[in-house]
Parts: C-alpha cells; sequence; structure tokens
C-alpha cells in the first residue's frame, strides 16, 4: 500500500516534469549551423556564434555537412529538421528554394552597412539569393609544398596538367565544380568563354579529354580539411584546395604551403535556412546578424575569406596579417567567379557524366 | 475419478504451456517490433521508392489526363487541350514551389529536359490565356519536339519499372522502346561486377588468413587459446571507422609499411598502398577476418581428434587423413564464415571510399551517391534492391550445393 502511494506521487513528479521541460526549453532556445567544418567552421563560431549567443542568449551547436541537397531533402521531406541554418553554395541555394527545400528571406529585413548604405547596395551582386544570403567568398587555389620544390614550384594552372614536368600525385574535389574548369583553362579556354565552352557537348568532351591525360595520377578529397593533410603526409605533390584551408595551416601548424594563385576560382558560400524549422524566427534573426557588417569583417582575423558586404572590407585594419590572403587582395595570374545559375542548370548533368567518368 | 484427474492434470499442464509460451511472445515481443521498426519498414520504405514514383501524375495531373485523352502516337506533338492542361498544372507547381522537383524529375531520363522545363515555369504564371502551344515553343523550342512529351507519357503511371531499366544501364526512349544507355553512362554493370570480385577477392584472403589461425586456436590449450582469441576479437572494439583511417596511416606513401621498407633498403620508391584496390582488399580483410575464425574455431573444437588418429592408425598419410577426414568436417564452419565475410563485405561503403580510387568504388558507394548528391532515390534504391537480390541468390545456391545443415554459425 505504502509502496504503491510512493509510486504514484514519483509518477505524478515525474509527469510534472515532463511538462515543464519544454517551456524551460523555450526560454533556453539553441540554433544549430551546419558547415563545412574545421578551420572554416571555427572562424563562424568565433566571428558569428559567440557574439550572437552573447547578444541574444541563443545557443548555437555546430555541425558538418558535405554540402549535398540530399542532406537537407531527407530532413525536409521526413519532417526531422536537424539542422536550422546551413552555410552552402549558390547553385545548391538556388536549386534548393526552386525544390521548396529553403525558406524565403525578406531582403528588405537585412541591416544596412555600418557605413549607412542600404543592404541592397551593400552586398556585392549576386549575394541576395531568393532563400540565401551570401556571406564569404573563398578561392579554389592550387596548394604545394615549398619543401618539395624550392623555387622550381608550379606557377601557373597548366602546371597542375603536367605530369612529365611536375610528376606524382595531384589532390582535387571529388565534384566536377572547379574540376572542369580548371580543365578548359588548361586547355587553353581563356577565362572569360569557360562556361560558354563548357556549355556545349564538344565542350565538356574536351574537358574530360583533359581530364584523362592525368586521371590515374588524380587523389579525390571530399572534405575541406583533407588536402593540407595530403600535402603534409607527402601522398600527393599539390593539390586544388580551399585557400584558406592552406594558410591556416601554416598559421596554426607552421607549414610552409605555397599557393599557385593562378587559375584560382572564387566561389561565394550561403546561409539558408530549412523550410520548416521550428526556430524559424531565431534563425532569421542569426542569418541577419551573421551577414552583418563586424561579423563577416571580424570573420577576417580567422580565415583570410573575403566578406560580401562592401562595408565590411572597410572594416578589416591594414595590420591585420591575413588581410593579404584575401582572394581580391591583387594576387598575379587569372582569375575567375564561378557561375551558379550555369551549375544550377547544369549540375545534375554534368554530375552524372562526372561519375560515370570516375567509375570507369 | 482417475479420468478425471488425468484430464485435469493435462488441462493444466496445457494452461502452464499456454502460459509460458503467452510469456515467452511478450519477452520477444520488444525485439520483434524493434526489428519491426528500425529495419524492416524501412527497408520496404526504401525498396518500394524503387518502383513507386508519383511526381508526375501527382503534379501534373491535368497534363497526365489531357495526354491520356488524346493518346496519339508518340512521334507527334500533342494538341492543344494537352498544353493548355500543362499550364494550369504549371501555374499551380509553381505557386506551390513543386516545379523544381517535376524538372528534376524529367531530367533524371533525360539530360537537359531541366532547364527547358524550368524556363516554361517561370513564364508561365506572367500569362493569363492561351492559346498555350506558342506560349510553350515560345518559352524553348523544344516543347514542340515529341522527345519531352514521350518522357512526361514514360512517367504518367505512379508505378513503372524505369530505376530498374537504369540500374541495369539501359533506358526507355520518348518511343517507348528500350535501349541501352548511352556509352558514357553505361557502369552499373561494371560496378556489379566489381563489388563481386571485390567482395571474393576479400572473403578468399579471409579464408586463406584465418584457416591457420582457427586450427591453432581449436587445438591449443584453453588457456592459450582464450588469450589469442582476446586478440582476434580485439579490432571488434574500435570502431569501423577507426581502424580504416589507421590502414590509411600504415599505408599512405609516408607511412609505415613504406618507410620501413625504403630505410630496410629494398625499395627506393614508395609502393602505392593506397587509394587503390590493393588498399581495399588489404583492410577490408582486416576488418572481416574475425567473422572468418570465430565460425571455423567453433566447428573445429567439436571435431574428436580421436578421427585423424583413427585415420592414421589405418594407414592415411597426415595430408589424406587431414584432406579426408578433418577437412571435409569443417565444410559447415568454412561455409558459415565464407558467406558470413561475402556478404558483408558486399555492402561496403567506408573502407573503399577512404582507401579506394576513383575505379575501387563498389554499389553502395553509387547508392550512396544517387541518395545524397544526384537526389535520385529511385535509382538508388533499385540498386540496392538488386544487391539484395544477388545476395538472396546466391544464398539460395549456397544452400543447395552444400545442403541446409552445412552451416554453422558456432
Amino acid at each position: 500500500m505504502f509502496n504503491k502511494i510512493h509510486l504514484s506521487a514519483l509518477t505524478v513528479v515525474g509527469a510534472a516534469v515532463i511538462a515543464i521541460l519544454p517551456t524551460t526549453g523555450a526560454a533556453q532556445q539553441a540554433l544549430t549551423v551546419a558547415s563545412w567544418g574545421g578551420a572554416y567552421t571555427n572562424s563562424q563560431v568565433e566571428a558569428y556564434h559567440k557574439p550572437f549567443t552573447a547578444k541574444t542568449g541563443i545557443k548555437i551547436t555546430s555541425a558538418d555537412w558535405g554540402g549535398t541537397l540530399g542532406e537537407i531533402s531527407a530532413q525536409v521531406k521526413s519532417g526531422n529538421i536537424k539542422w536550422d541554418v546551413v552555410d552552402l553554395e549558390a547553385a545548391e541555394a538556388l536549386k534548393g528554394c526552386e525544390e521548396g527545400l529553403l525558406e524565403r528571406i525578406d531582403p528588405s529585413k537585412l541591416p544596412a552597412g555600418a557605413d549607412g548604405t542600404p543592404a541592397a547596395k551593400d552586398f556585392s551582386p549576386g549575394m541576395i539569393l531568393p532563400c540565401a544570403i551570401g556571406v564569404i567568398v573563398y578561392s579554389n587555389v592550387v596548394a604545394f609544398d615549398k619543401a618539395k620544390y624550392g623555387a622550381n614550384g608550379p606557377k601557373a594552372l597548366e602546371d597542375f596538367f603536367n605530369v612529365a614536368k611536375f610528376p606524382g600525385k595531384r589532390g582535387l574535389k571529388k565534384d566536377p565544380s572547379v574540376t572542369l574548369e580548371w580543365a578548359l583553362m588548361a586547355d587553353g579556354v581563356a577565362v572569360n568563354d569557360v562556361y560558354k565552352v563548357l556549355g556545349t557537348p564538344a565542350g565538356v568532351d574536351r574537358a574530360f579529354k583533359k581530364l584523362d591525360t592525368i586521371k590515374s595520377s588524380i587523389v579525390w578529397w571530399t572534405a575541406g580539411a583533407q588536402p593540407p593533410q595530403l600535402l603534409a603526409s607527402g601522398e600527393v605533390v599539390m593539390t586544388h584546395s580551399w585557400h584558406g584551408r592552406i594558410v591556416d595551416a601554416n598559421v596554426k601548424e607552421k607549414k610552409d604551403f605555397a599557393l599557385v594563385w593562378d587559375g584560382q576560382i572564387q566561389i561565394p558560400d550561403l546561409y539558408a535556412i530549412l523550410k520548416g524549422t521550428k526556430n524559424l524566427e531565431a534563425a532569421q534573426e542569426f542569418v541577419r546578424f551573421a551577414s552583418s557588417s563586424q561579423p563577416l569583417a571580424d570573420q577576417a582575423k580567422y580565415i583570410p575569406y573575403a566578406p560580401t558586404r562592401n562595408s565590411s572590407l572597410a572594416l578589416i585594419p591594414a595590420s591585420n596579417p591575413l588581410k593579404v590572403y584575401l582572394p581580391n587582395a591583387g594576387h598575379p595570374g587569372r582569375s575567375m567567379p564561378t557561375n551558379s545559375q550555369f551549375w544550377m542548370e547544369n549540375g545534375d548533368d554534368l554530375n552524372k557524366r562526372f561519375s560515370a567518368w570516375l567509375a570507369k | 475419478m482417475v479420468a478425471d484427474s488425468t484430464t485435469a492434470l493435462g488441462q493444466r499442464l496445457r494452461k502452464a504451456e499456454r502460459r509460458g509460451h503467452f510469456w515467452a511472445y511478450v519477452l520477444i515481443a520488444p525485439l520483434f517490433l524493434f526489428v519491426a521498426l528500425s529495419f524492416i519498414v524501412p527497408l520496404g520504405t526504401v525498396l518500394l521508392n524503387s518502383v513507386y514514383d508519383p511526381i508526375i501524375p501527382d503534379n501534373l495531373s491535368r497534363t497526365v489526363r489531357a495526354l491520356d485523352a488524346w493518346n496519339g502516337p508518340r512521334d507527334q506533338v500533342p494538341p492543344e487541350p494537352v498544353f493548355a492542361a500543362l499550364a494550369q498544372d504549371l501555374k499551380i507547381a509553381v505557386q506551390e514551389q513543386k516545379a523544381g522537383a517535376i524538372a528534376n524529375r524529367l531530367n533524371i531520363e533525360e539530360s537537359g529536359l531541366r532547364t527547358i522545363f524550368m524556363r516554361a515555369a517561370r513564364r508561365v504564371a506572367a500569362q493569363e490565356e492561351g492559346p498555350w502551344a506558342p506560349f510553350f515553343e515560345a518559352a524553348d523550342p523544344a516543347w514542340a519536339q515529341p522527345l519531352i512529351w514521350g518522357n512526361i507519357r514514360n512517367l504518367a503511371e505512379p508505378t513503372h519499372s524505369l530505376f530498374f531499366l537504369s540500374a541495369l544501364d539501359s533506358r526507355r526512349l520518348a518511343d517507348a522502346s528500350v535501349a541501352p544507355q548511352p556509352e558514357d553512362q553505361r557502369i552499373h554493370i561494371t560496378i556489379y561486377l566489381r563489388t563481386l570480385g571485390v567482395a571474393l577477392t576479400v572473403t578468399l584472403a579471409c579464408l586463406a588468413l584465418g584457416f591457420p589461425l582457427a586450427y591453432l586456436l581449436a587445438h591449443l590449450r584453453d588457456k592459450t587459446a582464450n588469450l589469442l582469441l582476446i586478440l582476434v576479437l580485439l579490432p571488434f572494439w574500435t570502431s569501423l571507422l577507426v581502424r580504416t583511417t589507421a590502414w590509411m596511416v600504415v599505408l599512405q606513401k609516408e607511412g609505415v609499411i613504406n618507410s620501413l621498407l625504403q630505410a630496410v633498403g629494398l625499395i627506393t620508391e614508395p609502393l602505392p598502398l593506397v587509394y587503390n584496390r590493393f588498399g581495399v582488399v588489404a583492410a577490408m580483410t582486416h576488418i572481416l577476418l574475425p567473422f572468418m575464425i570465430l565460425p571455423m574455431y567453433s566447428v573445429m573444437r567439436q571435431i574428436p581428434a580421436s578421427y585423424v588418429r583413427a585415420a592414421r592408425s589405418l594407414g592415411a598419410s597426415p595430408s589424406t587423413a587431414f584432406l579426408r577426414v578433418y577437412l571435409p568436417q569443417c565444410i559447415p564452419g568454412i561455409g558459415a564464415g565464407a558467406l558470413l565475410v561475402f556478404i558483408l563485405a558486399l555492402g561496403y561503403y567506408i573502407t573503399p571510399a577512404l582507401l579506394g580510387g576513383s575505379t575501387d568504388q563498389m554499389i553502395s558507394y553509387f547508392v550512396a551517391d544517387n541518395m545524397g548528391r544526384s537526389l535520385n532515390w529511385g535509382l538508388a534504391s533499385a540498386l540496392a534492391a538488386i544487391l539484395l537480390a544477388a545476395v538472396l541468390v546466391l544464398y539460395a545456391i549456397y544452400d543447395r550445393i552444400a545442403g541446409p545443415g552445412n552451416l554453422k554459425l558456432g
């Protein structure tokens, strides 16, 4: 008898605790932001997450993802949403928006720049999309270990494709984007014509034919943290890399890696909100905060990626040692921005062709 | 009286047995529920994706009905009412943010249809009324060709076999005939054969390495055998990912093996041991070895030593005694180990992904690639279903050859 009373009392207390939990949870709001991991996520934690939590009390958890829409699609379609905000590239942002996987973002609510410029004019062109707001621009470059080559290292993109002059394995991201553009550039296509050529079947054949010449020497990587490791372990003599990862390895691990800026392809990263997230308002607030002038400028302290607002560029002090590594800091050689519209329209077809080419 | 008490006893006994059964069912109910919810239901849902694909009939229902009503030959473009139905469907699809999904579905069948479809979808909201055929043709001349219409008609039914065709390197053309995929897209059969090849190599390697060890374990004193058995089991206590990455460290260009061989002076240039087939097979063999050893060991332990002794005393040479008396008794263990390793190896994903080159990827990689990157869940399900069917067929063949008794898992 006594035991029974005890038990039912426990049940009541337990039920009460469970009933209270969600309300205390609401006061302690939390967001999950998915990004690309390593040095990049780290720079976002320092420049966006920490100040945002200090300002609003909303805690932020970081998650890593691989950048493919499948990962978002699975969450949205099942209604089991793990990430509130994702850092993605423009082609995926456009496609995800069209497919109803991302929330629309109201551009009129974006704060003006620190110098008072309205957001619409402050952001570089193409950084305000219907479902995503650009935060940084990074560059795809070739990196090599200076210790291996001394002064005789690769200097132009053509050297990446020249196995006779520079024998050894090369790292490339397992992705047709950048890979196909580079193949055409190294095959003599002018920067301005790359997408025009790649838009034709003959151009695609030409790119794959060029890639065939180095196919057996390629080590394919999938995560941004891999290229510095591949260089450090001597697995490859040179590698395609997101330039910030190489600079980070030089600064933090005292490596002596060099960048070949010739042929750099600049790609923006954007923030988008998953459709159907329960934390919509907090997520919107976070995106507006992260893409405002000061946090964007602060991020350059941790990784040399260019802010997407002009007003932020002015806030990066000349004393910042990473400033010389920003993609647009006047590097020698050819340089081009990616064409997100092209990749949105042709990405599926080129991916299919690329997967089949890889498997043969 | 006596009869009465026997029936009463019998009843009580049956009652007790029923109660026993009832409790047995209650006790396994959680396991049954768990297996049903975590395995059978998701697997069924995934496999369903390979034949059930309602995007087109759901979102272009008017168009599909209009096409049905017209039912013209495949080499002709449908008349105005079909265009009007499509315009109406498209307006709704754009409003509901579904146009992208429809365009993607069409593009899976025929490269380039995505762009054609989206061009019309972007313009349709601004157009109030027809004639619609010229409107679509102005958006893209491809609408006046039978190609896109044939593909819509191929997808008009919610269940179809297109994904299985694609998994077997074929496709249905706009004129409804079946043809092989273009040369540069024909990869799946190669990949299936490669998957079988890798799994077979790994099984043979496991057998070659595992048999002597299992024999040794079975014939040692219990104390020593137990100690060695723990060493066999040790890899189970570290995660698959850790073991795979460890192999990366061991095999890489400046890794343990290459440094050692170079230091000894056996080689001058580092050997390519990783990002190729060798790395995949070596690591998979190591990871799967315990699955081979354990069933063999448990079978070998139960083989009485007196049989071989009897054979020897009757005049058999050591090799004859081994081959004709000992080995046949090991078959159930070898069969179980080999089947276990082979089936596990068929589905390997992470080890080939990390240690293999682009031409060493197995079928699981393409399942994942179609799930995540290409968003072609139907094809991914079809590829998985074929793998599952292959495993079941192989099991049935094994069962037929070796007999149901010749499988002993411990």
